[in-house]
């Protein structure tokens, strides 16, 4: 091979960044991720609900917040009629909040896992916790 | 059939994962585990295969391509980026190839008007080119909150910057209207115009219809029918410490995303793609322009067999001396 020396080392870099993710993952174990209802509000609930199925609320639970948001912010309209034909009121801190009430343990558990970091709470107050 | 043949192609890509994902649910560990696996191992070994096999083939000549001054008398200003003769001139010379594609900008048009030929300048492919290229790049770094566990903060404000809008929930990424508007003009291009369209092959659409494929797959699963996304990230976590799992119920258009995902790696090491490593490769931008300063010696040369005239002569003195020639040595 000519020039070896350069080739050999670009595809040194080649090679570790291609497989990076394998190498920075190297011996560790998956963590399992799942938000905790655990909360004496839910708990208290003689049948676990929120306003939609868990499945809708796991995927479109930021869409249906951005809606509810516009709808009060622009419509002040607070009520929200869920799928299964209950009405519930619209509010992020009374409404959410009152039942996940374990911020730390509810949205947060996968929106760090996530990266994602959602903007509610540059407006909001977020509920305060037990720092554990 | 050249342009529709990739496209077909590309469909039946797409439907082999959603069929088999939502027909059967034993194929998750094919479409999610095998295939992702195999394409990784494709890619990467095919990708140095063909590194390797550019670098056992010589380059004879020294054979930059220049379009500047040439290094000459000290008087005369050297145009050091266009005409390097320094490695580190070659290294500056590469570094605006490869992240700007300074020699694409000095791309020409040229159209026959009133019977003569005009040439002009045509920067639309450039802009297209390097749209599409930084966008493709910033999705590919954008993508490592997927595989790494705590996500490190570099990643987090490229994010935060392609989402700067704040446009809608989740939030818009620019980096995505981006590469749909450049590769769809890269694919019209190739349509539109006659001489394009000419020297356009199969090879050619296809990989723009599959990232076209991985595109919109991709935005769709994040903007419309949802997907299961910590059990994406904890299918990719296993894959990539190698413990794969298979969480239920993460939605048939990822698995269409991942296996067109899959197909472009392997099919990567065997196309133009390989481009990526190409361009370092190539001897008319990675040389030296030094031709008059530094032997260059072709790696083809090999010893060949001289017989100077002193030899002759010693040969031949005696019978030089005969016939009455003259000789230099007595």
């Amino acid at each position: 091979m000519y020039n070896s020396g350069k080739i050999i080392a670009g595809l040194a870099v080649f090679f570790i960044l291609a497989t990076l993710p394998f190498l920075l993952n190297l011996g560790k174990a998956n963590a399992k991720i799942e938000p905790s209802i655990d909360t004496p509000e839910i708990n208290a609930m003689p049948v676990k609900h929120c306003v939609e199925p868990k499945a809708f609320m796991r995927s479109e639970h930021m869409q249906l917040l951005n809606t509810w948001r516009d709808e009060v912010v622009r419509n002040g309209n607070r009520i929200y009629v869920g799928s299964d034909g209950n009405e519930y009121g619209i509010s992020l801190q009374n409404g959410c909040m009152k039942c996940h009430s374990n911020k730390k343990e509810f949205c947060d558990k996968c929106h760090n896992y996530m990266a994602v970091v959602p903007y509610c709470w540059s407006c909001h107050i977020a509920p305060k916790e037990n720092k554990s | 059939m050249k342009t529709v043949l990739p496209f077909i192609a590309v469909v039946i890509l797409m439907l082999l994962p959603l069929f088999g994902v939502t027909v059967a649910h034993q194929t998750q560990v094919f479409f999610g585990v095998i295939v992702p696996y195999a394409a990784v191992a494709v890619f990467v070994l095919g990708f140095i295969y063909r590194v390797v096999q550019w670098g056992k083939s010589p380059v004879p000549f020294c054979i930059p391509t220049t379009c500047g001054q040439q290094k000459s008398l000290p008087w005369i200003k050297q145009d050091k980026l266009e005409n390097p003769v320094t490695t580190m001139q070659v290294v500056g010379r590469m570094f605006l190839e490869v992240l700007f594609f300074r020699s694409l900008f000095r791309n020409m048009k040229t159209e026959m008007k009133e019977g003569k030929a005009v040439y002009g300048s045509e920067k639309l492919l450039w802009l297209a080119g390097l749209a599409f290229h930084w966008s493709f790049l910033f999705i590919f770094v954008r993508h490592y909150r997927f595989f790494v566990q705590d996500v490190p903060a570099v990643i987090k404000m490229m994010e935060g910057a392609d989402s700067f809008f704040q446009i809608g929930a989740p939030l818009f990424y620019m980096t995505d209207a981006v590469i749909l508007g450049a590769v769809t003009f890269l694919l019209v291009r190739r349509v539109y115009l006659p001489q394009i369209r000419y020297i356009s092959l199969a090879a050619d659409f296809f990989p723009l219809f599959l990232i076209l494929g991985i595109a919109i797959t991709g935005i769709l699963m994040r903007y419309f029918f949802k997907v299961h996304i910590v059990g994406v990230k904890q299918l990719a976590m296993g894959l990539v410490s190698l413990n794969p799992i298979i969480p239920q119920g993460i939605g048939a258009i990822f698995y269409v995303h991942l296996f067109l995902i899959s197909i472009l790696l392997m099919y990567f090491p065997f196309s133009k793609l390989m481009h990526m490593g190409g361009v370092f490769l190539s001897p008319t931008r990675n040389m030296a322009n030094d031709s008059r300063i530094v032997r260059y010696i072709n790696p083809w040369n090999y010893p060949v067999h001289v017989h100077t005239y002193e030899e002759y002569e010693d040969e031949f003195r005696e019978k030089m001396k005969k016939a009455g020639l003259p000789v230099e040595k007595e």
